[in-house]
């Protein structure tokens, strides 16, 4: 009861942040949400994958998919993007069955998967850059302004605030993704797989399936993630939408959430975006690089001490100090 | 249709490219075999040794073999360092967490690079003429850094085979327990092995350096083929390796005369890919 | 030599070995046997250092050994052929039989060393170049004896040496580890084959469920009932 009231008044609070007049600096704040709820929401779909044990190192490759694909079919063909963004999605989701079935039906697990993923990355951002006749290479794609056609149909939009909305929505869809994967029958399939396999197919487990299965749900999303980022900005680049880059950013922000909570994606997300915000206005263009140095190192000394990230510690505790009961008076 | 002698200068440069590789394969597979533990953040190491041999060759005039042997010393050192410091609080963690931790590290690495000396591309000066033989060009640094790469990989194999310490290393790797009863101690073979593939990082920073330009972000470029060649071999197979870093050069070599530079790796990748899902443990598997 | 007092020691939250007390002499050959999860390997493991005992006192020759990791204990002159042999496969027999010398003690007599072995063990010398994982189990016996005996050791612990292998193996086996006894060294070894091991050793324990039940004069436990009753099913 308590629970869902404050979940009622944080979502209504961060509902209503475009309606606050925060002055001059209003806009900007609307862009790093919109960025927090997008990148939160791609979080959420590789820790889907994550906290069974398939740590993906090539989350990049699915980004990359559902945003060039999506950009390339509105730049040459027109195609709106609901079209636009779901044929992204088929296609991520396709490649993501192929390079997921082998694995699952071989075991390649721990180590070997999180190197496969990394070529699978790579692959994808070689591609984009090596085709730059129709991706643009390097130096990325700009999304065709739809001009007087801006609206719900092309989703370009000249008022920030309809893609918070549309962040906060993807955002919340995402979490309802994952509150449903928890409580369903996939969950504890997936972690009888991650303690034992052999034993689990024992009993019935079909490994293959489940596997290919939260594969291709986190890739989906992933994909639709970065559909809309690209978007959004409007621009794609295979350096900040592919590549072992992006995909080990998205790595550390769920792990220093916590990836096996619901909301620790979520908050590692936010945090790093607004450390790298901070950064930003701290120290301009001096000191290039100091963010990423930051998270570097954050991310070893949270692997080496803190594993279960900021938000799994804290849920953590508070869950053990609930169990524990009333405290007792200190002994004399 | 391409000149045969295009091919053939495509072939040998495909020869003295995997003679870099391999040294790279060797490096970060000998590690994993031993330690079970894959440093995400191997070629940046590699780099980081690339930029020492840079810095003390244009900044402290050091002659370039000089600097080379340096950059094999620092390269132990920095294999003992991340040892002693990253990956010893982790042996016992979850692989998920050994990934990120080193893959972390990559991250520091490139950025604290960056930060330190920008995104400029370096490079080290090596004026040495280039050879022809019967209407095929041959780069004599190549050629040198091949010869090189060779001896450096000869070297580890007599350490490996001939020497108590390397015998031992193989042996941890095989049995931690029973090489304990020997009177051997685990951890202590665990740094060594950290030490010397450090240094053989450092033997190909010195190569690498003499042909590419150095940036924070050429781990970036090198790491991922790395990885693929090493699990192509077979995670932890040193054979493996050696044979899937020769064969992925071709490919790169040739995919990049017969079709481009980028869609020779793209071709290698895929390659990859494809031969992960026919043989999974790699084309000579032999650890599950 | 060798003295086990109150020895207690286990697993995590198992314990596997309730108060056992033991002596060897120097030049003595002793057998621990017993049924199956008596406890016998974990004796040695305590002892060798694998794993430390919880309570109680392992001294050899006056120096307390308890506690101690095995690569050092290894080094005061107590040699384990664990049980299943743990060779390394991937090594050649020589290989590992080179490992069995890493202690400085042992690497200074290395040749010296490795042709005693090799006489002892003719057919290694044979399959010196041989990967030792494709090896007989007769063979492996014999590798894993003589990779113990390249360490130069005062004591030997022989966990199990029969198991796997063949009626034939098995008395080659016992004949073997009887002229290694006889070139001095001093033997405990754990068996469940009852008959054929006391046989060759001068007194023996009986452990059960961990604890000692019985001990004496090889030739004493012979006549016993558990003998005849004979524990392992061969």
């Amino acid at each position: 009861m308590g629970r869902r009231a404050v979940w009622s008044v944080v979502l209504l609070a961060v509902a209503l942040v475009p309606a606050l007049p925060l002055g001059v600096a209003q806009e900007y704040i609307w862009h790093v949400v919109i960025q927090i709820f997008l990148w939160s929401f791609v979080g959420n779909a590789w820790a889907l994958m994550g906290r069974f044990g398939l740590v993906s190192l090539g989350h990049g490759a699915f980004l990359g998919v559902g945003a060039y694909a999506t950009v390339l079919l509105w730049n040459f063909f027109g195609l709106t993007p609901w079209a636009g963004a779901a044929i992204a999605v088929l296609l991520t989701v396709l490649l993501a069955l192929v390079v997921a079935y082998p694995c699952s039906r071989f075991q390649v697990v721990g180590h070997y998967f999180g190197l496969v993923t990394l070529a699978v990355g790579e692959v994808i951002r070689l591609l984009i850059v090596a085709e730059r006749d129709w991706t643009g290479g390097s130096l990325g794609v700009s999304l065709k302004t739809a001009g007087t056609a801006s609206g719900l149909w092309t989703l370009q939009f000249a008022d920030k605030r309809v893609y918070y909305y549309i962040g906060m929505a993807v955002w919340l869809f995402g979490l309802w993704v994952w509150w449903r994967v928890d409580r369903s029958m996939t969950r504890a399939a997936m972690e009888a797989i991650g303690e034992d396999e052999t034993a689990a197919a024992s009993v019935g487990i079909h490994i293959t399936r489940f596997k290919m299965g939260i594969t291709a749900l986190s890739a989906a999303l992933t994909a639709l993630g970065g559909a809309l980022l690209a978007l959004y900005v409007a621009y794609a680049n295979p350096d900040t939408l592919a590549g072992i880059g992006v995909s080990l950013r998205i790595v550390f922000a769920v792990v220093l959430g916590g990836m096996y909570s619901l909301l620790g994606p979520s908050v590692g997300t936010a945090l790093t975006i607004a450390l790298s915000e901070y950064l930003r206005i701290y120290f301009g263009i001096k000191l290039i690089g100091i963010a990423e140095t930051i998270y570097g190192l954050t991310l070893i000394l949270f692997i080496i001490f803190l594993p279960s990230g900021i938000w799994g510690s804290l849920t953590g505790a508070w869950r053990r100090r609930a169990a524990a009961g009333p405290s007792r008076p200190a002994a004399a | 249709m391409i000149e045969p002698i295009f091919l053939l200068e495509a072939v040998i440069n495909g020869i003295l490219l995997g003679g870099v590789l391999a040294l790279l394969a060797l490096g970060l597979n000998l590690i994993f075999g031993v330690i079970d533990i894959v440093w995400i953040a191997y070629v940046d190491l590699v780099a980081l040794c690339m930029y020492g041999v840079y810095f003390l060759v244009t900044l402290y005039g050091f002659p370039l073999w000089l600097a080379g042997i340096a950059s094999i010393g620092l390269g132990a050192l920095l294999g003992l360092a991340v040892h002693q410091l990253i990956i010893t609080p982790i042996l016992a963690s979850p692989p998920i967490n050994q990934l990120l931790a080193t893959g972390g590290l990559l991250f520091f690495i490139q950025s604290f690079a960056t930060l330190l000396w920008s995104t400029d591309h370096r490079s080290v000066r090596v004026t040495l003429p280039t050879i022809e033989l019967g209407g095929i060009f041959i780069s004599f640094t190549r050629l040198i850094a091949f010869v090189l790469a060779i001896l450096a990989m000869i070297a580890l194999y007599f350490f490996l085979t001939r020497t108590f310490t390397g015998t031992a290393i193989r042996a941890v790797s095989q049995d931690r327990e029973a090489i304990a009863l020997m009177g051997a101690r685990p951890q202590r073979l665990y740094l060594v092995t950290s030490a010397v593939g450090g240094a053989m990082a450092g033997v190909a920073g010195a190569l690498l350096i003499m042909q590419y330009a150095v940036h924070p972000y050429f781990g970036g470029a090198f790491g991922p083929l790395t990885f693929m060649i090493c699990v192509l071999g077979g995670l932890g197979n040193m054979v493996g390796a050696f044979f899937a870093a020769f064969i992925m050069a071709q490919v790169i070599s040739l995919g990049g005369v017969l079709v481009s530079t980028e869609m020779g790796y793209v071709i290698a990748f895929v390659i990859f890919i494809v031969l992960i899902f026919v043989r999974p443990g790699g084309i000579f598997a032999r650890r599950a | 030599m060798l003295e086990l007092h109150g020895v207690t020691a286990g697993y995590g939250a198992f314990t596997a070995l309730w108060d056992v007390g033991l002596t060897v002499s120097a030049g003595e050959a002793v057998a621990v046997v017993g049924p199956n999860g008596a406890g016998k390997t974990t004796l040695l493991r305590a002892i060798s250092g694998l794993i430390a005992p919880r309570e109680g006192r392992v001294t050899f020759e006056g120096v307390e050994l308890a506690g101690h990791p095995a690569y050092d204990i290894v080094a005061h002159g107590v040699a384990h052929v664990p049980e299943g042999r743990r060779l390394f496969p991937q090594l050649t027999v020589a290989e590992n039989l080179k490992m069995g010398a890493y202690l400085p003690a042992a690497r200074a007599h290395y040749h010296e060393s490795l042709e005693r072995v090799y006489t002892l063990f003719p057919v290694l010398a044979d399959r010196r170049v041989q990967r030792a994982g494709s090896l007989s189990g007769g063979e492996q016996q014999m590798l894993a004896l003589g990779r113990a005996l390249m360490s130069r050791p005062k004591l030997i612990l022989l966990d199990e040496p029969s198991m796997g292998l063949a009626p034939v193996m098995v008395l080659r086996l016992f004949d073997l580890i009887r002229r290694v006894r006889e070139e001095g060294y001093t033997i405990l070894v754990v068996e469940q084959n009852v008959r054929q091991v006391l046989k060759i050793v001068d007194r023996a324990y009986l452990l059960e469920v961990g604890r000692v039940k019985m001990e004496g004069r090889a030739a004493d436990l012979a006549g016993q009932d558990f003998v005849r009753k004979a524990y392992v099913g061969l």
